[in-house]
């Protein structure tokens, strides 16, 4: 089971390494990770998706809050949430697939962010399934390089009843 | 108040925490310091090894719950003692370790003497720091001692470059520590206490499963006062050995591998474990799938990360053992339906099988043949001799194992072992430690004749600084734990644990101006005790064992601990 948890930080040379140690030294697994500044430029914040039971994100999640410098963990899936991805992909636009490709970007929201003679440059951010749907679509015309942020999340706001 | 050098600060810091010895050995890196420590009070224990100068600092934080220092240099200075700060590290040890490191605008460069300790320690320390900011010093060293012993404690690493201790500064007013991130949970949830303390009161196969939780909290009193309140049977895990007196009824010894055929049973077939300061470890459970199937289990402990991290628990109690205990003890003695007679009275049956056990497979180990020694032999009559009172560390092994069965430990800070780490070469530096901590007590060191050798340089150490430890080497000639694992599993194939050439331990100890006395039948092992523990000076006590001798019961690794191999 998927599970994205955010995780403040101490903005302080090291601390990543201790998170990522920690994941690497007790065989948790990371599938993404992400991590900036907040509005605080002394604290960060880091989303970290890992895939595993209850039991461990349990453990993932107490050792999080064990090391000094984390401020707050939380698992986000608890509640309801948003989470974003954004991909930048370098995909081949030849006479044929132009105006095609052009299309994909458009339906699903995205934006040529460079052109050449043979490629554009797309940026798109949705969710992990939309960033996924478009990777497929495009994949058959010819994708020639993707670089991905990894997933951010938020908790949405507690509704009034 | 003027300027002073980072040196300096990092002097009067230490004289602030109460610091009198340190553990250490110089280098370029840490020159200053050295120098600062002269114009000081503080001892400075001049180490043959840095690895010792952790055991030992880790040794004197074991038997006084003070903060051990150790102040090692840049780059192998530090890197040798990385095994005594993962020792220590293990078994939750408040140390404060500080380790030179090259000029800041070095850092990075591959200088003479550099390595990344504060990257190497990371997993290995509770917390570490580089020091970057000589404002941040002093509130640095500060934080790390508040962190080392409070909540679950352990080692923190210091790094502080050369040029930065030798930078002035203002030495700022101590101010209260207040760390936003760092808040141990203390005090235990009144609701957890009272769900507890009503599974108790209904549990009639109940057992204690003592850690050494309880001895870092100084709660052997209290634990000792709720076990004879309700009447409920204790087993000690290696590490919490002594937190309740070894030679009283409700004792059953240590679980687990080499546990007691009673404690093991008495886990298999309990109703209800009340785990306090321990942590489910591979050594004491077995396999996990059969480990107490029948039981419910109540955790304290201070760390949350314990809490159902091998085994899941059912009423989790966080917090420090010694008030979670005050609390639990306080709520029986409210209770109006608790009556200590009849609760003695209920768990009468359970305790009848307990001690049925007890009889049917005690303790033992075959004694037949007056020209060989047996090392169970011995460690009774070390345990006889000093009536007890001595401080006991161990080495790692067959040795460790022995001390931990056949010494029975009344009282807590009197058994210094490497418990999670398994560290050969421990004992004798922590012997040291101990030493420096209480010169006037008796400090043994069981050791054997491979793991001895590992740290074997610190008897210099010992001599410069009369500390008169005592160290018994039950010799086998062979690195005797693994020998007996390939003996059971390996077809006795005894690959690499032949050690077929030694020092010979009398001329070695004359060699270090220590005292070596040699025992070779069993009639000989009384004397040769009597006549070490009357010498005050280092001796060495050489007993040539019974070579093959094993240590049991034992569970092999992997299966139930009901599944005990036994003498």
């Amino acid at each position: 089971m998927k599970h994205t948890i955010s995780v403040l930080l101490q903005n302080k040379p090291g601390v990543l390494s201790r998170v990522t140690g920690l994941f690497s030294g007790r065989g948790f697994n990371i599938e993404s990770l992400c991590v900036a500044e907040t509005l605080d430029p002394n604290v960060s914040c880091l989303t970290v998706v890992s895939r595993g039971d209850e039991a461990i994100i349990e453990q993932i999640t107490k050792q999080l809050n064990k090391l000094i410098d984390v401020i707050k963990v939380t698992e986000i899936n608890d509640k309801e949430y948003v989470e974003r991805e954004m991909i930048l992909l370098r995909v081949k636009a030849e006479a044929a697939t132009r105006a095609e490709v052009l299309r994909v970007v458009d339906i699903f929201r995205g934006k040529v962010v460079d052109v050449s003679a043979k490629s554009y440059a797309i940026e798109l951010t949705g969710s992990a399934s939309k960033i996924q749907a478009v990777i497929d679509i495009l994949r058959p015309i010819g994708i020639k390089e993707i670089v991905r942020t990894g997933i951010i999340a938020m908790s949405r706001a507690t509704k009034t009843k | 108040m003027g300027k002073i050098t980072g040196s300096q600060a990092v002097v009067r810091c230490l004289q602030e925490e109460g610091v009198k010895t340190i553990f250490g050995y110089p280098g370029g890196a840490v020159l200053d310091l050295f120098d600062a420590l002269m114009d000081s009070d503080i001892t400075n224990v001049l180490v043959r090894h840095e690895q010792g100068a952790v055991h030992a600092a880790d040794g004197f934080a074991r038997v006084t719950g003070e903060v051990g220092v150790a102040l090692l240099t840049s780059g192998p200075g530090a890197t040798n003692g990385v095994t005594g700060i993962a020792t220590a590290h293990m078994d939750s040890i408040p140390l404060v370790i500080l380790t030179g490191q090259v000029p800041r605008p070095l850092i990075g460069n591959d200088a003479f003497q550099e390595v990344d300790i504060v990257g190497i320690t990371r997993p290995c320390t509770k917390h570490n720091y580089l020091v970057s900011n000589v404002d941040d010093l002093v509130s640095t060293l500060r934080e790390a001692f508040h962190i080392a012993r409070t909540g679950r404690p352990g080692p923190v690493l210091v790094d502080l470059p050369k040029d930065l201790i030798a930078t002035k500064l203002t030495y700022p007013e101590k101010t209260p520590i207040h760390l936003s991130c760092y808040q141990p949970t203390f005090n235990p949830h009144p609701v957890q206490i009272e769900k507890a303390c009503r599974r108790i009161m209904r549990a009639t196969r109940p057992v204690l499963y003592v850690g050494g939780g309880v001895i870092l909290s100084n709660s052997s009193k209290e634990l000792t006062e709720l076990a004879e309140k309700l009447s409920i049977p204790v087993t000690m895990t290696l590490m919490g050995l002594g937190a309740y007196p070894g030679s009283q009824k409700l004792c059953m010894g240590m679980l687990g591998m080499h546990g007691t055929y009673t404690a093991n049973m008495a886990v298999a077939e309990s109703d209800l474990l009340i785990a306090v300061g321990a942590r489910f470890d591979d050594r004491v459970t077995g396999k996990l799938a059969d480990f107490a199937t029948n039981a419910e289990i109540i955790h304290v402990d201070i760390d949350p990360t314990s809490i159902s991290k091998n085994v899941r628990v059912d009423i989790p109690i966080v917090a420090d053992c010694k008030n979670a205990l005050t609390a639990m003890n306080k709520w029986f003695d409210a209770e109006s339906n608790f009556k200590q007679t009849e609760q003695a009275g209920r768990l009468q049956p359970w305790l009848a099988l307990i001690s049925e056990w007890t009889a049917k497979h005690p303790l033992a180990y075959k004694d037949n043949n007056d020209s060989i020694i047996k090392p169970q032999y011995v460690i009774e009559m070390l345990h006889q001799l000093t009536g007890g009172q001595a401080i006991i560390t161990t080495e790692v092994g067959q040795n460790q194992m022995w001390a931990a069965q056949f010494h029975k430990f009344d009282y807590p800070r009197h058994f210094v072992t490497s418990g999670g780490l398994g560290t050969m070469g421990f004992g004798l530096p922590a012997a040291i430690g101990a030493q420096m901590a209480f010169p006037d007590r008796t400090v043994i060191d069981i050791a054997g004749d491979g793991s001895i050798q590992m740290n074997i340089q610190e008897l210099a150490t010992a001599k410069q600084y009369s500390c008169p430890v005592k160290i018994a080497i039950l010799n086998n000639g062979y690195l005797g734990m693994v020998r007996q694992w390939q003996e059971l599993f390996y077809n006795k194939r005894y690959a690499s644990t032949i050690m077929d050439v030694v020092p010979d331990f009398v001329d070695l100890a004359k060699a270090y101006g220590a005292v070596g006395l040699r025992a070779t039948t069993k009639s000989e092992v009384e004397p040769v005790i009597r006549e070490a523990l009357a010498t005050n000076n280092i001796v060495i006590m050489d007993f040539k064992i019974e070579r093959e001798e094993g240590v049991y019961p034992m569970v092999p690794a992997g299966k139930a601990t009901t599944e005990m191999l036994l003498v």
